[in-house]
Parts: structure tokens; C-alpha cells; sequence
């Protein structure tokens, strides 16, 4: 991960992927993007977009293991990055097609939403899977002038 | 844990779920359930009044369309009400509002039930 050495502050979370999580992975996320100096609109931004990432890994590439997920933001005066890190078979998002809800709705799809909803929310999506190893997203927001 | 409880209340033809707290991929079944109740007890003009919700995943979204068209199909309907800001935004980032009626108070989306 190349970040040019500008971040300057980083914290991290390394939790069970478990959905009762859910509620302590947006409250770390709230803390520290607090910390940061973000509005409370994109604190909830932020907190969904890394639900539901949380959420796909945690129904589709955990199942029931409760494997770790490592949660690090790190930030500096331009950006805020928030890599997520976990162990499951790789999945890219960016191979997901924006949803046509008329199109779910006739084929009763329930799912899909969450992937469009994080790709939507932040400035930056990048994934990257070491095969056997770990997969990892790194999603960036952009800091706007006046936050520290 | 993610605080989050329905309650069901009834009034006249309209059944009224209220939503309050966190609404994830781990309180979605709550949801379910209570439109589970509802249908089998054969209550298909629902009313989800969200004014205590603070918080929907997609997850919750999820719900919604899960049971939309059984409600539908039995000449029923699912509306909304009383939504904050924060939680429309995300039903209208995902273009909800051309599948639901989204309205500002219940007492509007039950006069809509009896106008029709």
C-alpha cells in the first residue's frame, strides 16, 4: 500500500466477523473519524459504506467462521484511508454492476445494494487480493479544507 | 449489540410497525419477523413509521423488498413514514422512492390507504 508517507495518525481494529460486531466496528469507525474532524454526515457515510463491506465479507466469505477482520484508518491532512483486511476467498467489488432496482424488484432480489451504497458513499475504492493470503479494500475520503 | 425493537400497533385497517434503533445485517431478522406476523395474520396495509430509527444498512433495505410483493399481491401495500433526513438519503441513493411511498407523518400514509 503506497501512501506516501503523508498519514501521520493511524488506528486500528481487529475484531471476530460476527454481525453482533456490526454495532462495535461503526463505533470505532464513529470515534476515530470523530477525532479526524468530519461532519456527522460523513461519519455515517463512512460508518455505512465499512458496514457494509463488513457485511459482505461477513455473510458471504466468512458464512459462520467468525474469522478476524482488521479494520485500520489511517489519515493526514488531505485524505482518510480505511483499510479493511480479511482472510475469506477473494471478491472484487469493482466486477459488481450498479443495481437496476426495477429489474431486483421483478426478480425478487434482496440483496446487492450494499456494494453499490459503498462505492457511492467514498471518494476512492481499491481492492487488492493475495491469493491464500488476505484481501484487502482501501477506501479513501477526500478531507476537505478546514478540517484539520 | 445492536439496540433495535418493532412494535406493532393497529389502526383500524392499518397495521403500523415502528421502527426504533439500529437497523444491520444482524437486526434484520427482527424486521422479518414482524412482517412474517403480519402476513400470516393476513394485515397486508402496512405502515413502517421510522421516526426512532437512527440507523439502516442495506441490509434493512433488503427487508423491505423481500415482502414487498407478497403485501402486493394480496392487494396490500408497505408504506413509509416519518423518516429522518439521514435515513431517506440512503433510501434515495438506491432510487426507493419510485418503489415506496415515502411520506413526512403515518397519519398521511393511512389516509392514503383509505383513499384508495
Amino acid at each position: 500500500m503506497q501512501q506516501q508517507n503523508l498519514h501521520n495518525k493511524e488506528k486500528e481494529l481487529i475484531i471476530p466477523g460476527k454481525t453482533e460486531n456490526l454495532t462495535r466496528i461503526r463505533d470505532f469507525v464513529k470515534e476515530t473519524t470523530l477525532e479526524i474532524g468530519f461532519s456527522e454526515e460523513t461519519i455515517g457515510n463512512l460508518q455505512l459504506a465499512v458496514d457494509e463491506w463488513c457485511t459482505n465479507i461477513i455473510k458471504y466469505a466468512y458464512r459462520k467462521s467468525g474469522n478476524n477482520i482488521v479494520i485500520t484508518i489511517n489519515w493526514n491532512t488531505t485524505k482518510c484511508y480505511i483499510s479493511i483486511v480479511d482472510y475469506g476467498p477473494p471478491f472484487d467489488p469493482q466486477n459488481v454492476p450498479e443495481p437496476d432496482l426495477e429489474e431486483y424488484y421483478r426478480q425478487h432480489r434482496v440483496g446487492g445494494f450494499g456494494i453499490h451504497l459503498m462505492k457511492t458513499l467514498m471518494d476512492e475504492v481499491q481492492y487488492t487480493s493475495i491469493p491464500g493470503k488476505h484481501n484487502q479494500i482501501l477506501l479513501t475520503k477526500h478531507l476537505k479544507k478546514g478540517i484539520k | 449489540m445492536a439496540e433495535f425493537t418493532t412494535k406493532i400497533r393497529e389502526v383500524e385497517n392499518v397495521s403500523i410497525i415502528d421502527l426504533n434503533g439500529f437497523l444491520d445485517a444482524h437486526t434484520a431478522p427482527h424486521l422479518e419477523n414482524a412482517f412474517t406476523e403480519l402476513i400470516n395474520n393476513k394485515r397486508f396495509n402496512i405502515v413502517v413509521n421510522f421516526k426512532e430509527l437512527n440507523y439502516i444498512s442495506s441490509a434493512g433495505l433488503g427487508v423491505f423488498m423481500a415482502f414487498v410483493e407478497t403485501v402486493r399481491d394480496n392487494k396490500g401495500d408497505i408504506k413509509l413514514s416519518n423518516m429522518t433526513a439521514k435515513v431517506f438519503n440512503i433510501f434515495d441513493l438506491l432510487g426507493f422512492p419510485l418503489l415506496y411511498q415515502i411520506f413526512d407523518s403515518e397519519d398521511e400514509a393511512i389516509k392514503k390507504f383509505n383513499e384508495a
